[in-house]
């Protein structure tokens, strides 16, 4: 009975069952490679895949109103190669100020995106294919054909190497993911705002006709996700001391793969912070694993896309199972 | 209704896009053949239409000819000192230049921008390649339309050019590389190399060569290069491969990356960590300035690469060589670039010919600060 029981609660939640994933990676690359899970290794995992962990955040809201935005790392590139080039000719030294610019610039570039889906009744994947190459344009123009490295950005680069933030505790990096998570979690789960995000994800017009102006709930969703891809912009710069126009291409991809192995889903409604979470910590496993356990470098790819299809595969039969036991708990 | 309506905005938008695509790729060349259609006080036209008659060959060559450079991507300082070498040095003798910087460094990309240079009927080709064999169809067809090519910096297949213009000679860098391992682990010990993707030409070949030169010689017997790892050129990718490398092999003394990208990327992980691991390679003076230093504060005691500006001048000698009939790409002609002096052609180490500016450049901290000013 209580086996029973046990085994209904994995198979009836699809976060449990990517905790089990999850564990079962981190061990099998345990094996091949015992320091794997040192408290080091940990910290670089994190560090590493902040941007990615912090982007599927506003990826995920995105996800839950039924639209997509491929255009978050031209945003990023824009933003980050701004402030890059603004250190690099000393218009600005405070670290502080170079987050808010970035931020509010990525802040700006998701609310043009928004109100031109929103109120442009423009569809999200043509919108943001379009803004994709308008920012990384940007950031082309921004840069005038130089890099920002390491000498450039001067003290900007420590912001990612001291702990100053959490007063010692923790690198400043994982600190600033982990404050994220929380608002997302808290604003998702338990405000107004939060749950007329799913509203407007499961059926718009209902949500409309309930008293939700959806369009504005649209418009806030592609600011925010703006507003974090402005923020990695700065994180990025700083985690890897060097701002590029090319920064990041194509990794909206991994970001969008970390919601939809997290189990959000892509028309919308249906999706977790947890989720969110995990689908990333899922990738950056497997990113940081790959290279650690011996596997040819050229494999390494393929590797990794037959894990995040295996991953997606076992959460749609999860998803399937649970879906029959609530028909089951119905009938009864 | 609704279909027709949503298929028009599509078509639409895939046009815009297709459109912003070339927009940024091609935005490079109205601007230079302006600038030197200004600068010969050529007739006004020509210079406002460059991109749909672009100085038809028997005008241009009046004039010194219409000279093409394909880089490998845009807004990579490396390629655009090139690009700015080329344009000099094609200013020098008089001729037109149309700078082309693909969107992206694949050869996808490049096989636009040549189609494009194609139909535009210039007199040279001059490109430095992101794949050795995929750019030889529109390479070739090139050369059927009468058009010298030849490439620079990263080749293309023997089949593909008439000659190649190489920042040093491939068996020189290794050599150069080699000498630096040797001298950084004081003679034994493991190394392992960071590379860029794995079908990239140039790495490749260097790679080959040091392994070359390692087994040659009873000298190197002690060194162990026990990993080559791709990081894609991408920081975040280098960033994980440099992690594994030094958590797969403890007693690792030298990474050796022969990639901008990687090489950064990885003087990072290294001097943020404090690791006793050294790092040397290919790299840009101006990404590197603040890892290069001989204490253990640093991580790279020194590095080496070549002048971008005087490849690229060479380059476009090269181009004007090839059009003007000087040369023809055989192994033993020889020709005067300029201002640079004489260069002569010589065989490559895949079966082509080649011609070699000269050994690569090294940075140490004494110079440094001077270079990184420069790119």
């Amino acid at each position: 009975m209580e086996k029973k029981s046990l085994w209904k609660k994995i198979t009836g939640s699809r976060e449990a069952s990517l905790v089990i994933v999850l564990i079962v990676l981190c061990i099998a690359v345990t094996i091949k490679s015992p320091n794997f899970m040192s408290a080091q290794n940990i910290l670089e995992i994190l560090k590493n895949n902040a941007v990615i962990m912090i982007m599927a955040l506003g990826m995920l809201c995105v996800l839950l109103i039924g639209g997509i935005d491929i255009s978050i790392t031209s945003t990023l590139a824009f933003a980050g190669m701004t402030i890059g080039m603004m250190y690099k000719y000393n218009k600005i030294e405070s670290t502080f100020l170079g987050f808010l610019i970035a931020t509010a610039m990525g802040a700006v570039c998701g609310l043009l995106i928004g109100v031109i889906i929103a109120y442009g009744k423009v569809m999200p994947i043509i919108a943001t294919m379009g803004f994709m190459y308008i920012y990384r344009g940007f950031a082309y123009l921004v840069a005038q054909d130089q890099w920002a490295g390491a000498d450039a950005l001067g003290s900007f680069k420590d912001f990612t190497l001291s702990n100053s933030l959490s007063f010692g505790l923790i690198n400043n990096t994982i600190t600033v993911t982990v404050i994220c998570y929380i608002i997302f979690f808290i604003v998702l789960k338990w405000t107004k705002f939060g749950r007329s995000i799913y509203a407007v994800g499961s059926n718009a017009e209902a949500a409309e006709i309930s008293g939700i102006n959806v369009a504005a709930i649209k418009t806030a969703v592609y600011t925010i996700m703006g507003t974090l891809a402005g923020l990695c912009g700065a994180l990025a710069t700083s985690v890897y001391a060097s701002a590029q126009p090319n920064m990041q291409t194509s990794k909206e991809m991994d970001v969008i793969a970390a919601c939809v192995i997290g189990g959000v889903s892509m028309n919308g409604g249906r999706g977790s912070v947890l989720g969110a979470l995990l689908g990333a910590l899922v990738l950056s496993v497997i990113s940081k694993a790959l290279p650690l356990v011996g596997i040819n470098a050229i494999a390494q790819n393929t590797i990794k896309g037959v894990i995040i299809v295996a991953v997606i595969v076992l959460n749609v039969l999860t998803q399937r199972m649970m879906d029959k036991a609530n028909l089951e708990n119905r009938e009864m | 209704m609704k279909k027709k309506v949503l298929s028009a905005i599509l078509s639409v938008a895939m046009v815009a896009t297709l459109l912003a695509g070339c927009g940024s790729a091609a935005e490079e060349a109205p601007a230079a053949a302006t600038e030197e259609a200004a600068a010969e006080e050529a007739p006004a036209e020509e210079a406002e239409a460059p991109a749909e008659d672009a100085a038809p060959a028997e005008e241009g060559a009046a004039g010194g000819g219409t000279y093409a450079f394909v880089s490998k991507s845009a807004g990579n300082p490396f390629n655009e000192r090139q690009a700015t070498g080329f344009e000099e040095a094609v200013k020098a003798i008089g001729g037109t230049a149309i700078i082309q910087h693909p969107e992206s460094a694949t050869a996808d990309a490049q096989i636009t921008v040549i189609q494009s240079l194609i139909s535009q009927n210039v007199d040279s080709i001059c490109v430095a390649a992101n794949d050795e064999n995929a750019l030889q169809a529109a390479l070739e067809e090139a050369a059927a339309a009468g058009i010298k090519v030849c490439s620079v910096d990263s080749t293309v297949n023997v089949a593909s050019r008439l000659t190649h213009v190489n920042q040093a000679g491939v068996t020189e860098i290794g050599q150069c590389l080699m000498d630096a391992v040797y001298d950084i682990t004081g003679g034994e010990g493991q190394w392992a190399i960071l590379s860029a993707t794995s079908q990239a030409a140039n790495q490749n070949a260097w790679i080959e060569s040091m392994k070359e030169i390692q087994a040659a010689d009873e000298k190197y017997a002690k060194l162990e290069l026990v990993e080559v790892a791709y990081g894609d050129d991408e920081p975040q990718k280098s960033t994980d491969q440099t992690q594994a490398l030094l958590q797969n092999y403890p007693d690792l003394k030298v990474i050796c990356a022969p990639t901008t990208v990687g090489i950064a990327a990885a003087a990072k992980v290294l001097q943020d960590q404090g690791s006793s691991v050294k790092l040397t390679g290919l790299g840009l003076p101006s990404e590197m300035a603040e890892y290069i230093g001989d204490d253990d504060a640093h991580s790279c005691p020194y590095m080496f690469l070549w002048n971008p500006i005087d490849l690229g001048r060479l380059g476009a000698y090269t181009s004007a060589a090839l059009v003007n009939g000087d040369i023809t790409g055989a192994a033993g002609e020889t020709f005067t670039a300029g201002d640079m002096g004489d260069y002569e052609i010589v065989t490559a180490g895949d079966g082509g010919t080649e011609i070699i500016l000269g050994a690569p450049f090294k940075f140490d901290p004494s110079n440094i600060e001077e270079w990184k000013e420069v790119y």
